[in-house]
């Protein structure tokens, strides 16, 4: 079989459109008031990106803190109060300003239209309302650490977060604010996907990338609103002491844990799916096979969409539940690992006798996978209580966490930047460098935080900022991955950057995609499609036909 | 994997019957498919709306698990004195109002499908109406609240024998009562806006059969609100 053509030349024989979504219309306000999903997909991409920026900044200063058991940065003394906000501000901006927003943001509403075939989202003007409401949350947030200091950690439990003096209430107006602009996402793509597939598309032929985005949908829906609720009872009682969560005046801290993790362990899928969307689409298209398991998958996404919601008592083994909470709390989490391995096995047997090139975008999906074993089994060890009661509130807890939201979910993230960036900008990046930035990134990543999981079983607690000497080695270890990890970022951001400088040079279907994203122009017109396409075969066709067009 | 189909889904802008309806908007291939998803995107919206209020419920099922005894004497500080008998006579009287509220969307919705422009116009207007009634007595009723010092958190000032200052749980029933019905009062000051931007347009001549999804969108909001209202009434007003 013949590779897909990766540079210069075309698929197919239309002529490269001379207008595009790109050049269209001009100036801010074309922009500013814009109501097209790849407009706005760009927008957000760039804003969360800055983001990703702003957190990866703090996530380095505690790394560098964390250098030596001195807590100094270059002789500076780093005190408690300050290690406290890098490490809030760090949690609190990736979570919710970047991990949460970034890939239905961006990249999933720039291609859920184009892969339903669709012209728009239901409602693009919700769209558009919702990404303001990104930016007016982000402000605040950003506003919350100038003015004053948040150092709750992102989790703002009681009592500390009622009693702390910082800007606390500012910090958690703004992420209510971002839960709504989360919810209009949400809602968007589920009328989306119920109502605007192209003709003769039906559930089971959509591509797994929408039931991803699906599932993600529905619990950005369902979740959500209870986050809310939770952060305005949280403002309510810092400001009124209306007597909830403050035990000095009649309330339950515990309380604001169980409505905290309520929405947050289904917020980790909020985080999750959106990888493990990108994932499948990724491995069929550098496999050249038909997704193994199509349903399958797309029962797990929505399985795990749900289970999500019993769990959440497993962040709370030590904080005072009911034996029998406990134990069925750890029964139930032990269900996420099915439709996790589900997932993981059909992605391996998709690979598996398939005809693999490895692209840049394809590199990832591997340390995806290799990464997101890791991290899903030592939540395992997490949900275990025996071995949580010993594990919880140390490094293992931090380790576990970044191999899924960051392993996973941003190893994803920067695998389908990679994957749609000729599709979103019209051109082609060295796939040299971005092969080579995929390798750093593996390696930077489980320098970081593969020390981690031994720090935390040895007994290193989390959010300090000082330890026994003993750690040090593993410490250094981990805080020199993090600048490899600072390495490997900074080369995918010039890689991409620099293509932008050249002529459009991208094919339709640079990799010889099945979805119907890859059929219309790169960059696509405003309208996305020519004609209205129609859906003939199943998704993931690759049997030869396909392939050689 | 994609073939194309000729001329017609290619173009929005036309509905079945190929003339131009003004309120079709371009990614839809018809009217039909846009007053669904329009109705579908309420309907989520308003699941979200539901669980906005279910945490609140939940919190305060919670806090009255916790000081039942609490709860249910400052409970009796929402009736009022009817004929020696203490009689939830606000929350009742509110209650009437909202359902025929309903009752008045639904005949305007059923207007506005039927090409009866008067009609629609006279009962939002009535509906509009009702909606202030409501909030009339619930200022009535707060006004009664705030000059007893039963107020939330920090601003508890009750002075009498009962429901003494500094016993944990009354100031968060109170705290509880003016967040659920006040976050409830915003969504009927919410509904009297949307309503009135229905009127004006109504007046227009924007509603037709043809088109009529506002009037039946706000119409769905209204319910909720109601509803919402529906089960605040017996939580707040009869508990025992
Ligand atoms: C295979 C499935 C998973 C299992 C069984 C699992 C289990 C757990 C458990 C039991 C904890 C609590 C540990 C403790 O605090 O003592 C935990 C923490 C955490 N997990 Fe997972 N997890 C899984 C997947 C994920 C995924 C996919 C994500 C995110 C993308 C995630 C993100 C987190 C985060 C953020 C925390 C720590 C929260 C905090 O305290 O700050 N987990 N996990
Ligand atoms: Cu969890």
């Amino acid at each position: 079989m013949e590779r897909a053509v990766t540079s210069g030349a075309r698929i197919g024989d239309r002529p490269r459109p001379k207008k595009n979504y790109l050049n269209e219309t001009r100036g801010f306000k074309s922009w500013a008031l814009t109501v097209d999903h790849k407009r706005i997909g760009i927008m957000y991409l760039v804003g969360t990106l800055c983001a990703f920026l702003l957190g990866g900044i703090f996530a380095l200063l505690v790394r560098l803190t964390l250098l030596t058991p001195a807590h100094k940065i270059f002789g500076l003394q780093v005190t408690a109060e300050t290690y406290n906000r890098f490490f809030t501000l760090h949690g609190a901006v990736m979570v919710f300003l970047f991990i949460i927003p970034s890939i239905p943001g961006s990249l999933t509403n720039f291609v859920l239209p184009l892969m339903l075939g669709a012209k728009d989202v239901a409602f693009p003007r919700l769209n558009l309302a919702s990404f303001y409401l990104w930016i007016v949350g982000a402000v605040m947030a950003v506003s919350s650490m100038i003015i004053g200091a948040v150092d709750t950690g992102w989790t703002f439990y009681t009592p500390y977060s009622t009693t702390t003096s910082g800007t606390v209430t500012l910090m958690t107006a703004a992420v209510f604010v971002l839960g709504f602009s989360s919810i209009f996402t949400g809602l968007n793509f589920i009328a989306t996907v119920h109502k605007l597939r192209a003709p003769g598309m039906g559930w089971f032929d959509m591509p797994l990338f929408v039931w991803g985005m699906y599932s993600t949908a529905l619990i950005q829906v369902l979740a959500t609103p209870v986050l809310g609720i939770t952060l305005v009872l949280l403002m309510l009682e810092r400001v009124f002491q209306i007597g909830i969560f403050d035990s000095r005046i009649g309330g339950d801290p515990v309380l604001f844990q169980h409505f905290f993790w309520f929405y947050s362990h289904p917020a980790v899928y909020i985080m999750i799916l959106p990888g493990m969307a990108i994932i499948s689409e990724l491995i069929p298209t550098f496999s050249r096979k038909t997704i193994f398991g199509y349903r399958a998958i797309a029962y797990a996404s929505v399985s795990l969409a749900l289970v999500s919601f019993i769990v959440w008592g497993h962040h709370m083994f030590v904080a005072g539940q009911s034996q029998l909470a406990t134990v069925v709390f750890s029964a139930l989490t032990f269900l996420v690992a099915i439709p996790s391995g589900v997932k993981v096995f059909n992605w391996l047997c998709t690979m598996y006798q398939g005809n693999i090139s490895l692209e840049t975008p394809m590199l990832y999906a591997i340390s995806f996978l290799m990464l997101f074993a890791i991290g899903g089994l030592t939540g395992i060890f997490l949900g275990t209580l025996s071995t949580d009661v010993h594990l919880t509130d140390t490094y293992f807890v931090v380790a576990h966490f970044h191999y899924v939201m960051m392993g996973s979910t941003v190893t994803a993230f920067i695998g389908g930047l990679y994957y749609w960036w000729p599709k979103m900008t019209g051109r082609m990046y060295s796939e040299k460098w971005g092969q080579v930035s995929a390798v750093i990134w593996f390696i930077g990543f489980n320098a970081t935080f593969l020390p981690q999981f031994i720090l935390g079983s040895r007994g290193m607690p989390r959010r300090y900022y000082n330890y026994l000497d003993q750690f040090q080695p593993l410490h250094v270890f981990s805080t020199v991955g993090s600048w490899i990890i600072g390495l490997s970022l900074f080369m995918s951001a010039a890689v991409l950057l620099a293509s932008l400088r050249k002529p459009a040079d991208a094919p339709d279907n640079p990799w010889g995609g099945t979805t119907l994203e890859w059929q219309t122009s790169s960059p696509p017109i405003t309208h996305n499609f020519e004609d209205q396409p129609v859906l003939e075969n199943e998704p993931y066709d690759y049997r030869p036909k396909a392939v050689t067009h | 994997m994609s073939t194309t189909l000729p001329d017609i889904h290619s173009h929005g802008g036309h509905d079945e019957h190929g003339e131009h309806n003004p309120y079709h908007q371009h990614h839809f291939a018809t009217m039909e498919q846009q007053f669904d998803t329009s109705k579908l995107g309420m309907w989520l919206f308003l699941v979200t709306e539901i669980l906005l209020f279910g945490g609140l419920f939940v919190g305060f099922g919670l806090m009255q698990h916790r000081y039942p005894q609490q709860f249910i004497e400052a409970h009796e500080h929402l009736k009022q004195d009817i004929f020696g008998r203490p009689f939830p006579l606000y929350g009742t009287i509110n209650t009437l109002v909202l359902l025929i509220s309903s009752w008045t969307m639904v005949m305007g919705v059923n207007a506005a499908q039927t090409d009866q422009k008067k009609k629609t116009v006279r009962y939002l207007v009535l509906t509009i109406l009702l909606a202030c009634v409501f909030l009339g007595i619930k200022y009535v009723e707060y006004s009664h609240k705030f000059h007893d010092g039963l107020l939330p958190g920090i601003f508890y000032a009750h002075q009498s024998e009962d429901l003494i200052k500094g016993t944990h749980g009354y100031a968060t029933f109170f705290a509880f009562y003016f967040m659920m019905t006040g976050l409830h009062g915003i969504h009927v000051l919410v509904g009297i806006g949307l309503l009135s931007w229905l009127v004006m347009r109504a007046r227009r001549g924007d509603f037709s059969s043809a088109y009529y999804t506002p009037v039946d969108l706000v119409g769905l909001y209204w319910h909720i609100v109601d509803m919402i209202w529906i089960y605040l009434f017996p939580l707040y007003y009869l508990i025992s």
